[in-house]
């Protein structure tokens, strides 16, 4: 993994005037050269509106934009029809349950949509406001009953927990693949058995699993899934809503306008189906070129690969953070599998602070409450610290982390 | 620390007078009566400040706070707090008006210690922008404060 860091041209920077130890890929990647080579030669040799018009170019534009859709695809083992374009997951996410609203605003509702008041809504205490924010308003506006699987002491939710929560009222399960606070891996098989049984749809937040470990979203069975490019290794701009067959068929578009109609008059529309349907709009071209040669890259190196590399080093950052003392490890804890990603309280010592004496010694890790303040109201802090891994993260970078976190609470006095 | 550069960089931003005023909290508490309350939160961090402030005629006759944060916007409560008493109310947005131009000037302004008095220890969050609403947001509260007193 070592000699692909060369691929990176920003890890030899040194924003901070020393090198630079990126410890927050689970916020944003970095980008090698292939995916802004990819772009580059888009922008320079391809560029065209798409699915519009009938010149040489349009056509070239056009062949790559769907090739892209066919990549994407085959990585995440979908159809392309099932890959619809979007900013990044939380507007994917924003999409499900908008469309949903829509749905049911619709004079006959498809059964399979249907949500009413009474009906519940599932998420867990620790999912990421975009998670959870949309599906907030949707209960809001359905009648339906917001419901969440409650997380421990350490932020950690069960499956147990989770099929309890499972009623026959369940009509959405929406949950996170991976959380990006405390790096826990959802039991998504047995969410999806249980969810299915009661005829309840499962949304898959696959922001942090997509990048990191292979992801079967046929094997697993969910109806959406979303994920963004920009933690990926890809451009930012630019995210993916996964539907189901099924689901993409049933759903209605949130957005309306160009390149998702087949017929327009003066007072009706008829649209496309999935994927164009909930497409409207032109939609950024280099960076879903850019996003391909993202995958490609990773492909390259090998899911299987990647995974066992986090894996690792998400191990080596947890089991030394809990051994600190006066540092308290969020999450599962050591021996206990987790995603390359490990939060941290120290005590004593805002997370702010921690941050900054971290960033003194060029080590790019995030504090704050990381877009999941439910959690951390939980956890009984407002901020957390949090060093995230990707495949380009190395061992030494791991220690020096927990090197600097083992010296953050003499610096301020903390403890005496 | 254990593997620090020879050189502090931070040092210019953790002075010792801030870190020991982040120890001291001066003026924490909710202070009996009081004309004005803010209460203020920055989102990034989730640092928040719930500030009373109590006038006698023109002058202030006494600030407290409450609030949870970084050891920058605390101190920066801590040094207010200690300050802001007998302070007429046009001082008092003076010195607000002052700081916030020595906070936000990455380092371009020359420190008015007559003026600031401690609070020039803040001086080097100047130079790290994304600290600069810690330092500033219970100055913001007092100053919100008393236009709601003015009101």
């Amino acid at each position: 993994m070592l000699a692909l860091r060369a691929d990176f041209p920003i890890l030899a920077e040194q924003p901070a005037g020393v090198p630079l130890v990126y410890l927050d890929s689970g916020a944003t990647s970095q980008q090698p050269r292939q995916v802004l080579d990819a772009e580059w030669a888009f922008r320079t040799q391809r560029n065209a509106a798409v699915h519009r018009g009938a010149h040489t170019l349009a056509a070239l534009a056009t062949d790559d934009y769907e090739v892209a859709r066919d990549r994407i695809a085959r990585f995440v083992g979908a159809r392309p029809t099932e890959i619809s374009w979007a900013m990044n997951a939380t507007d994917a996410l924003n999409t499900v349950a908008l469309s949903l609203a829509e749905a049911n605003r619709a004079g006959a509702v498809d059964p399979a949509l249907r949500i009413r008041a009474g009906d519940e809504i599932l998420v867990t205490e620790a999912e990421h406001h975009a998670n959870l924010l949309p599906w907030q308003r949707l209960a809001d506006e359905t009648g339906a009953t917001l419901r969440w699987i409650a997380v421990d002491d350490d932020g950690v939710w069960t499956a147990e927990a989770a099929l309890a929560a499972i009623t026959e009222r369940t009509r959405v399960v929406a949950v996170a693949h991976v959380s990006n606070v405390t790096g826990l891996i959802a039991p998504v098989d047995e969410i999806v058995a249980a969810a299915h049984a009661v005829g309840a749809l499962v949304v898959l937040d696959a922001c942090q699993s997509v990048p990191h470990r292979p992801v079967d979203l046929h094997a697993l069975g969910v109806d959406a899934a979303a994920f963004s490019a920009h933690k990926m290794l890809g451009p930012g701009g630019i995210g993916v809503l996964y539907l189901a067959e099924a689901l993409g068929a049933a759903l209605p578009p949130a957005r309306l306008g160009g390149s998702m109609i087949t017929t327009v008059t003066m007072t009706e529309r008829e649209f496309l189906p999935a994927p164009q349907r909930f497409e409207a709009g032109t939609q950024p071209v280099s960076a879903i070129v850019g996003l391909a040669a993202a995958v490609d890259y990773l492909e390259g190196v090998g899911m299987a690969a990647i995974e066992a590399h986090e894996l690792a080093l998400g191990e080596r950052l947890a089991s030394g953070a809990a051994s600190i003392e006066g540092v308290r490890l969020v999450g599962p804890q050591p021996g206990v599998e987790r995603a390359g990603l490990a939060s941290v309280i120290v005590d004593g010592v805002h997370a702010h602070d921690v941050g900054q004496v971290l960033d003194a010694q060029g080590i790019a890790a995030r504090v704050g409450h990381h877009c999941a303040q439910p959690l951390h109201r939980r956890l009984g802090v407002a901020a957390t610290t949090r060093a995230s891994a990707y495949l380009y993260t190395t061992e030494a970078e791991v220690d020096l982390f927990l090197d600097a976190l083992s010296g953050v609470r003499a610096y301020f006095g903390a403890g005496r | 620390m254990t593997s620090q550069a020879p050189r502090d960089p931070l040092a210019g931003l953790y002075q010792e007078l801030i870190l020991e005023h982040a120890k001291r909290r001066e003026g924490e508490g909710a202070i009996e009566p009081f004309d004005a309350e803010r209460f203020l939160r920055n989102p990034t961090c989730g640092d928040e400040i719930r500030l009373r402030v109590r006038l006698d005629g023109d002058a202030v006759d006494a600030l407290g706070w409450e609030g949870q944060g970084c050891s920058i916007s605390q101190a920066s409560a801590s040094v207010l707090a200690e300050q802001a008493p007998g302070l007429t109310v046009a001082e008092a947005r003076q010195r607000i008006e002052a700081m916030r131009e020595l906070l936000r000037s990455r380092g371009g302004v020359e420190p008015d210690e007559a003026l600031l008095g401690d609070a020039v220890a803040f001086a080097g969050v100047a130079r790290f922008p994304m600290r600069v609403k810690c330092a500033m947001l219970a100055w913001v509260a007092l100053e919100e404060a008393l236009d709601q007193a003015a009101r």
